[in-house]
């Protein structure tokens, strides 16, 4: 089973590359709102079912992939 | 007294890609220690150990986050015993960042706000004295000691900020200039039992005033202090 992880810097965090991201669009001309910058991580899991591999993806997330402090994460689960 | 007593063991862990390791164990056997260097991969702390020291460097390349690979070395279920038992561990830098992912330290290091590596000295202000670590200083204290980082901005949500501030665990302070936009200026935290430190400055790069500072030998000697009390003497 694929799974992809979107780690995002959390609502109100201060995400100084996403800034730097936003001035170098509008430098080139293009009109745009605020910008963040996360994070992809595709894997494969090794799971039963979408549920099992959720909740193995979940705990990595809680584990390794994100900080939660500062990160939040989406799953993606996809046979 | 002993041998053993007069230059108390402390460890400095080596993970792939730290660099200042060196650097501490001589700043470290300058101060009168005995500095010994333990690999990553090692499962154990020697005997008799007297403090921890995890050094400024690139471990594991920072993949990922800076420090969230590191934390999963053997050496550091070690270290993480060795804390839980009350020895004193001074995380340096990376090494600081490694213990706040570790979640021995609260918080966690963000890039720059500047987003650029800063490189400079800068003045910190002691805020605690009744730490291992700043024994040797006294409150209010301005120590000039160099930064080099580029992920150095200290993050705790307001509410953990303001328990911190409450329970005296903000050891450092940028006095005036904070190179990375850390909250609250801090450059240094304790843990809540007060035995685990971590700051983004370089201590080990300021022992002596003919390098620019001599100011981080405060600290590092308050370790050495600590590290030799807790080593038993041996007879």
């Amino acid at each position: 089973m694929r799974a992809t992880i979107l780690v995002r810097p959390k609502q109100g965090i201060l995400d100084p590359q996403g800034q730097a991201v936003e001035e170098s669009l509008r430098h080139l001309g293009f009109s745009v709102g605020e910008a963040r910058v996360g994070r992809v991580v595709d894997l494969e899991v090794d799971a039963v079912d979408i549920v099992q591999a959720r909740a193995e993806v979940e705990r990595m997330c809680e584990q390794l992939l994100a900080n939660t402090l500062i990160e939040s994460y989406e799953i993606e689960i996809s046979g | 007294m002993s041998e053993r007593a007069r230059a108390p063991k402390i460890a400095v862990v080596v993970f792939p890609g730290s660099n200042d390791d060196t650097d501490a164990v001589w700043a470290l056997g300058a101060l009168g220690a005995d500095p010994v260097l333990v690999w990553h991969a090692d499962e154990r702390l020697p005997d008799d150990l007297g403090a921890v020291v995890l050094p400024g460097g690139f471990s594991y390349g920072d993949y990922l986050r800076c420090g969230a690979i590191a934390r999963f070395s053997p050496a550091m279920t070690a270290v993480a015993r060795f804390a839980d038992e009350g020895g004193p561990v001074l995380g340096i830098c990376n090494g600081f960042q490694i213990l706040c992912e570790a979640g021995l330290l609260p918080g966690v290091l963000r890039p720059n706000a500047s987003l650029s590596f800063v490189c400079r000295d800068v003045a910190v202000r002691v805020e605690r004295v009744a730490a291992p670590f700043t024994s040797r200083c006294e409150r209010g204290q301005r120590l000039v000691i160099p930064v080099k980082h580029g992920e150095g901005c200290w993050f705790a949500p307001p509410e953990l900020v303001r328990e911190l501030e409450r329970n005296d665990q903000i050891v450092l302070r940028y006095a005036g200039d904070n190179p990375n936009g850390s909250i609250a200026d801090v450059a240094g935290v304790l843990n809540d039992r007060g035995n685990v430190m971590g700051l983004m400055p370089h201590p080990e790069h300021a022992v002596d005033p003919l390098l620019g500072s001599g100011d981080g030998a405060l600290l590092l000697a308050s370790l050495v202090d600590a590290a030799r009390d807790r080593v038993p003497v041996s007879v």
